[in-house]
C-alpha cells in the first residue's frame, strides 16, 4: 500500500473492519436513541461545527457575500481591513471576505464530487471483487496494482496536459487515483462480511447475488465507507487546492481557496499576506476537521443493524 | 524434606491499577521454596497465582502497589532497583505460557538462546552458540545447529516451548518460575515437555515454582503444593498428602473436580458458584459462599493460616473436618 | 528470500511496462494534432506536414510508435521537446539534480525529526509526549503548499533568514535555498512518521517477548535496541519509505511554490504548454522512481520481517 498524493494518511487509515463489539462501549450510559451516534468528544463536535459552517458557506456564501467577489478596483490593491471590508482587499483590489465566502463552494463541491466518484468506484470494485472472487478478483486487483504506480498529483498533471487545465480533468484524475486505495480497504471489509454465515445462509436460500450485495453486504460495510469517504474528502480538498495552486485546477479569476493561495503568493512576498494566509487557514481548518472526524468515525462505527 | 529456604514470600499483597481504581489481586500471600524444591502453585483463573510469580520476578505491570516481603537468598527483592534488580531477574528464570508470543518473532532462535549469555555474562559468540546448541540437545531437539539458524515461526509450539526452557536454563538460574508452561500445548506434547522440564530441574537441583490449574500435574512433578483462592494461600502441604488428605474444603473440592481413573467416583463434583478475585471477595472466609461446610462463624471471621500436620491451612474448621472432606475411597 | 525478491522485481518490470504504456497512451489521446503545436497554428503546406510526420513518425500506427518510444527511452532517449527543439533527456538531466536534492534533504528531515520525535514521544510521558503529539497534529494539517506559503512569509519575508525563491549557486547557497522547500515538503509527512513511530514503539513495548527480555534481567538499553526498536523498525521503515515515495510527485508543488527549477515544476509548465514529449518523459521518470522506491520498501520489509518472505513463498 502507499500513500495517496499530497495528503497525510491518518494513522488509522488501514482499518481493521470495525467489529460489532465497538457498537456499545462498556459503560455506555447513553439512551438507546443516541447510542447509534458515534461518541465524538469535544474535538469531534468542534470538527462537526467547522464542517457545518463550511457547508453552509458553500451553499449560501455566494448569496450572502457582502460585495461582488470579482469587482476589481486596482486603487484598493492589497489594502488591509477598512470599514465594511472586514478582511480588506486582494492584489487586484477585490473584496477578500467575499472571495473567501464564494470560494468555499468550488473548493467543497469539487472535493465532494471527487470523493463521491472515488467512493462509488472503489466500493463497487470492492463488493464485486469480494463477491465474485477468483479470476475476476485477480484481474481487477492486478489492474489496481498498476494504478498504485501513479501518484495522484502525477495523474492529475497528465490529465491537465491531455484535456487542458480545469476542475473536470483534475477532479476525474483524482477520483481515478483514489479509487484503488478505497477499493483495497473496502475489499478487505467486504471479504470478511462475505464470509459471514448470514450471507451464506442467504445464498443457500436462493436469494440473488444482487439482493444480498445491495441489501445486506453493502449496508453492513456502510460505516466504513462513510468513514473512508470522509477521510478521502479531506485528501480531495488538499489535492484540488494543490492543483489549483499549480494552475492546473480551477482557473482564475474564479474565486476558490486554492486559487487564492496561488494568487496571494506574490502579494505575500511583498509583505501583504492576508489573502494567501486567510485561504490557507480556511483550507487547513476544513481539512483538519474532516480528517479528525473521519478518524473518529472509523474508531466508532455508527451502524446499528448488527 | 528439609530444604533451606531459597525464597520466602511473606504476607505479599498486590494491588493493580485498573483505570482510576486499585484492585487487590493478592492478599497476604505467604509461601517459601527450599533450594532444589519444586512447589506447585494451584488455583483457578484470577486466584492470583500468576501475579505471585510476577511479583517474585518483579514483573508486575506499571502502577502496581506491592506490600509484604519477598526474600530471595537473603536479598529483599521488593527493595531492589537498577543493576541489582537485573541481577536478581537473571537468577530467576521464567518459562511463560505462550512461547509464540514470548519469543521475539523476528530474531533467530540463536539470538533468543544466547542473548543473556552474551549481554550479561559477556560470553564470546562462538562459545555462546556452542552452549545454546548443547542446551537444545538437552531438551530433546534434533539438529540444533539448524534450529539455531531458524526463526520462531518455523518451529512448532511444543518445540518452541522446549527452546524457551532451554533458554531459561542456559543462564544458570537458581529458581525457575514456570507459568502454565504446558497449558497451550496439546496433550502428548504436554507430557513430553513436562518430563523434560522435570528431569533437567532435578539434575541441576534447581528450585521451581510451578504454576498450574491442574492439581494432579502439580502433584506429579512437585514436592509440595500450594493452593490459592481469591488472592490468598489457603493450603500448603506436601503434594501427595494434599491429594489424599486435603485440609481445606477448597483443596478437597479441587481434588474431586478432577477426573481420576483410580477412584471409583463416577461423577465429577463441580464446585458450586463461581471463582472470585481478591478485590470482589466477601469478608470472613473468602470461600464461604461456595463451601459445603460453611458455618456462621466462617462468614464472620477473617481466617488466618495456621500450621497443621506439617502444612499450613487457612480454615478454622480444618481440625473438625479433617478426614471427612473426601468421600471414602474404595478401589475397584 | 531470493524468490521473493525475484518475484517483486518481475512485478516491478510488469508494472513499469503497463505504466509506460498508460503514460504514452494517455497523451496520444489528447485532442488537437501535434502538427498544430509544431507550426504554432499557421496553416502549413502539405509538404511541410509530410516532412514533419516523417520526422516525428506521426504516420506510424500507435503500437509501433509506442514501441519506438519505449526502446529509445530504454536507451536514454526520451525524444524531442517540440516547442524547445531540445532533447527531453537533456532537459531532464538539467533539472533532476534539484529534485533529487530536495527529496533527499526532505527524506533526511523526515527520518531524523519524524522517527526521532516519535521515539522520544513513545518513551516519555506527560509534557514531552504531549508536546510531540500536539506539534505533530498541527503539522499534519499543513499541506505542502500551505506550509510553503506560511514558511515563506515567516522565514523569508518577516525574518529574512532564507531566500523565498530560486535555486541558488554553489553547494552551500543551493542548500540554503533548499531549506524552506524541504521543510514545507516534510511538514505533513514528518507528522505522519512521528505518529506511526510513536504508536509502533508503544505497541512493541507492550509485547510479551519484551517482557521475556525484561525477565532475563537485560539492561533497558539492550531491550530497547534489540527488541523494541528492532521490531518497531518494520512499520516505521514501511511508512518512511512510502512517505518518501510520495514526495517524488509532491515535489512539483513545492518546486513551483519556491520557484525551484526541478523536474516537478517543469512537468507542470510542460503540461500547461502541451509539450507532450516532456510530459511523457518526466512522467515516466517520476513513475519509475516511485515504483522503484515502493519495491525497495517491500524488499526492506521482507528483510526486516522474516515471516513475510516465508509467507510469500507459500503463496
Amino acid at each position: 500500500m502507499s500513500i495517496p498524493v499530497g495528503s497525510t494518511l491518518p494513522t488509522g487509515a488501514a482499518p481493521d473492519e470495525p467489529g460489532p463489539g465497538a457498537l456499545a462501549a462498556p459503560g455506555d450510559t447513553r439512551s438507546a436513541r443516541t447510542r447509534h451516534l458515534p461518541r465524538l468528544g469535544v474535538g469531534g463536535w468542534v470538527s462537526v461545527g467547522i464542517i457545518v459552517f463550511a457547508v453552509l458557506l458553500a451553499i449560501f456564501g455566494p448569496l450572502v457575500r457582502p460585495y461582488d467577489p470579482n469587482q476589481v478596483s486596482l486603487s484598493y490593491a492589497n489594502v488591509g481591513p477598512v470599514g465594511g471590508h472586514l478582511l480588506g482587499f486582494d492584489g487586484a483590489g477585490r473584496d477578500l471576505l467575499s472571495r473567501l465566502m464564494v470560494g468555499a463552494r468550488s473548493t467543497l463541491l469539487g472535493a465532494a464530487l471527487v470523493s463521491s466518484v472515488a467512493v462509488a468506484i472503489g466500493s463497487s470494485l470492492a463488493v464485486l471483487t469480494a463477491w465474485f472472487g477468483g479470476r475476476f478478483d485477480t484481474a481487477v486487483s492486478s489492474g489496481l496494482d498498476v494504478m498504485f504506480a501513479f501518484p495522484g498529483i502525477l495523474l492529475a498533471v497528465l490529465a491537465a496536459a491531455v484535456f487542458g487545465p480545469g476542475l473536470l480533468a483534475a477532479g476525474l484524475a483524482l477520483s481515478m487515483a483514489y479509487s484503488p486505495y478505497l477499493a483495497r480497504v473496502l475489499r478487505g471489509a467486504a471479504l470478511k462480511e462475505r464470509a459471514m454465515a448470514y450471507i451464506q445462509a442467504g445464498e443457500v436460500q436462493g436469494f440473488s447475488s444482487w439482493w444480498l450485495c445491495f441489501r445486506h453486504l453493502l449496508p453492513n460495510i456502510s460505516s466504513l465507507i462513510v468513514a473512508q469517504g470522509t477521510i478521502f474528502f479531506g485528501f480531495a480538498v488538499v489535492d484540488l487546492a494543490a492543483l489549483s495552486f499549480l494552475g492546473l485546477g480551477i482557473q482564475p479569476p474564479q474565486a476558490d481557496w486554492g486559487v487564492m493561495v496561488s494568487e496571494g503568493k506574490t502579494p505575500l512576498l511583498q509583505g501583504y499576506p492576508l489573502e494567501a494566509i486567510s485561504a490557507v487557514v480556511c483550507i487547513v481548518l476544513v481539512v483538519s476537521a474532516v480528517s479528525f472526524l473521519g478518524e473518529k468515525l472509523q474508531e466508532r462505527p455508527m451502524d446499528v443493524q448488527r | 524434606m528439609t530444604h533451606p529456604a531459597l525464597l520466602r514470600v511473606t504476607d505479599l499483597t498486590v494491588r493493580l491499577r485498573l483505570g482510576e481504581q486499585m484492585r487487590e489481586v493478592i492478599s497476604g500471600s505467604t509461601l517459601e521454596i527450599g533450594a532444589g524444591e519444586a512447589m506447585g502453585l494451584v488455583g483457578e483463573s484470577g486466584s492470583g497465582k500468576s501475579m505471585t510469580a510476577r511479583a517474585i520476578a518483579r514483573l508486575l505491570p506499571a502502577g502496581a502497589e506491592v506490600s509484604g516481603q519477598v526474600d530471595f537468598d537473603g536479598t529483599d527483592v521488593l527493595a531492589l532497583s537498577g543493576a541489582e534488580l537485573r541481577a536478581h531477574r537473571s537468577k530467576v528464570a521464567v518459562v511463560f505460557q505462550d512461547p509464540r508470543a514470548h519469543i521475539n518473532p523476528v530474531r533467530r532462535i540463536e539470538d533468543f538462546m544466547t542473548e543473556s549469555l552474551r549481554t550479561i555474562d559477556d560470553v564470546p559468540k562462538a562459545e555462546a552458540a556452542r552452549r545454546a546448541a548443547y542446551g537444545l540437545e538437552e531438551v530433546g531437539i534434533d539438529d540444533p545447529a539448524k534450529r539455531l539458524r531458524q526463526y520462531p515461526h518455523e518451529l512448532s509450539g511444543g518445540m518452541l516451548q522446549r527452546v524457551m526452557i532451554a533458554g531459561a536454563l542456559l543462564s544458570e538460574p537458581r529458581l525457575l518460575l514456570a507459568d502454565e508452561c504446558t497449558t497451550a500445548l496439546d496433550v502428548t506434547t504436554q507430557s513430553e515437555v513436562m518430563a523434560i522440564l522435570d528431569d533437567l530441574r532435578r539434575e541441576r537441583g534447581l528450585s521451581m515454582l510451578f504454576i498450574t490449574h491442574d492439581l494432579e500435574l502439580a502433584g506429579a512433578v512437585c514436592d509440595r503444593t500450594c493452593v490459592m483462592y481469591a488472592g490468598q494461600v489457603v493450603e500448603t502441604r506436601a503434594a501427595d498428602q494434599l491429594h489424599f488428605d486435603p485440609l481445606h474444603p477448597y483443596s478437597a473440592a479441587l481434588v474431586q473436580a478432577r477426573p481420576d481413573i483410580t477412584s471409583s467416583a463416577h461423577r465429577l463434583v463441580a464446585i458450586p458458584g463461581r471463582p472470585v478475585s481478591a478485590f470482589e471477595a466477601p469478608g470472613g472466609c473468602r470461600f464461604a459462599p461456595r463451601c459445603p461446610h460453611v458455618t456462621d462463624a466462617c462468614r464472620e471471621d477473617e481466617q488466618s493460616l495456621s500450621e497443621l500436620d506439617g502444612g499450613r491451612v487457612r480454615c478454622g474448621r480444618s481440625g473438625d473436618l479433617r478426614g471427612s472432606l473426601l468421600p471414602p475411597v474404595s478401589h475397584a | 528470500m531470493l524468490a521473493f525478491v525475484v518475484k517483486r522485481l518481475v512485478m516491478l518490470v510488469v508494472t513499469l511496462l503497463v505504466a509506460s504504456f498508460l503514460v504514452y497512451g494517455s497523451l496520444y489521446l489528447a485532442p488537437g494534432s501535434p502538427i498544430a503545436t509544431l507550426t504554432g497554428g499557421r496553416a502549413p503546406s502539405p509538404q511541410v506536414i509530410a516532412q514533419l510526420n516523417a520526422q516525428y513518425h506521426l504516420d506510424d500506427p500507435f503500437l509501433v510508435r509506442y514501441w519506438h518510444w519505449l526502446v529509445a527511452a530504454l536507451h536514454g532517449d526520451l525524444g524531442q521537446s517540440i516547442p524547445l527543439h531540445e532533447s527531453v533527456s537533456t532537459l531532464i538531466g538539467q533539472r533532476i539534480g534539484v529534485t533529487a536534492s530536495l527529496v533527499l534533504l526532505t527524506s533526511l528531515i523526515i527520518v531524523v525529526i519524524g522517527v526521532g520525535l516519535g521515539i522520544i514521544g513513545a518513551l516519555s510521558h506527560g509534557t514531552i509526549d504531549n508536546g510531540v503529539l500536539i506539534s505533530s497534529t498541527v503539522s499534519a494539517a499543513m499541506p505542502a503548499f500551505a506550509a510553503a506559503v506560511v514558511l515563506q512569509f515567516v522565514f523569508a519575508v518577516k525574518l529574512p533568514w532564507f531566500p523565498a525563491l530560486g535555486d541558488g549557486n554553489g553547494l552551500l547557497d543551493s542548500l540554503h535555498h533548499l531549506v524552506l522547500p524541504a521543510l514545507a515538503l516534510a511538514a505533513s509527512s514528518v507528522a505522519l512518521v512521528t505518529r506511526v513511530t510513536r504508536a509502533a514503539v508503544r505497541e512493541e513495548m507492550e509485547r510479551e517477548h519484551v517482557q521475556t527480555a525484561v525477565s532475563r534481567g537485560l539492561p533497558r538499553s539492550t531491550i530497547l535496541r534489540r527488541h523494541v526498536l528492532r521490531n518497531a523498525a518494520i512499520p516505521i521503515t514501511t511508512v518512511v519509505g512510502l512517505t518518501i515515495a510520495s514526495l517524488i510527485a509532491l515535489s512539483a508543488v513545492v518546486e513551483t511554490a519556491f520557484g525551484l527549477n526541478g523536474l516537478g515544476s517543469y512537468l507542470v509548465q510542460a503540461a500547461q504548454n502541451k509539450d507532450f514529449a516532456v510530459v511523457q518523459g518526466i512522467s515516466l521518470v517520476l513513475v519509475v522512481l516511485f515504483v522503484v522506491v515502493n519495491t525497495i520498501v517491500d524488499i526492506a520489509y521482507a528483510l526486516l520481517d522474516p515471516r513475510v518472505a516465508i509467507g510469500s513463498r507459500a503463496q
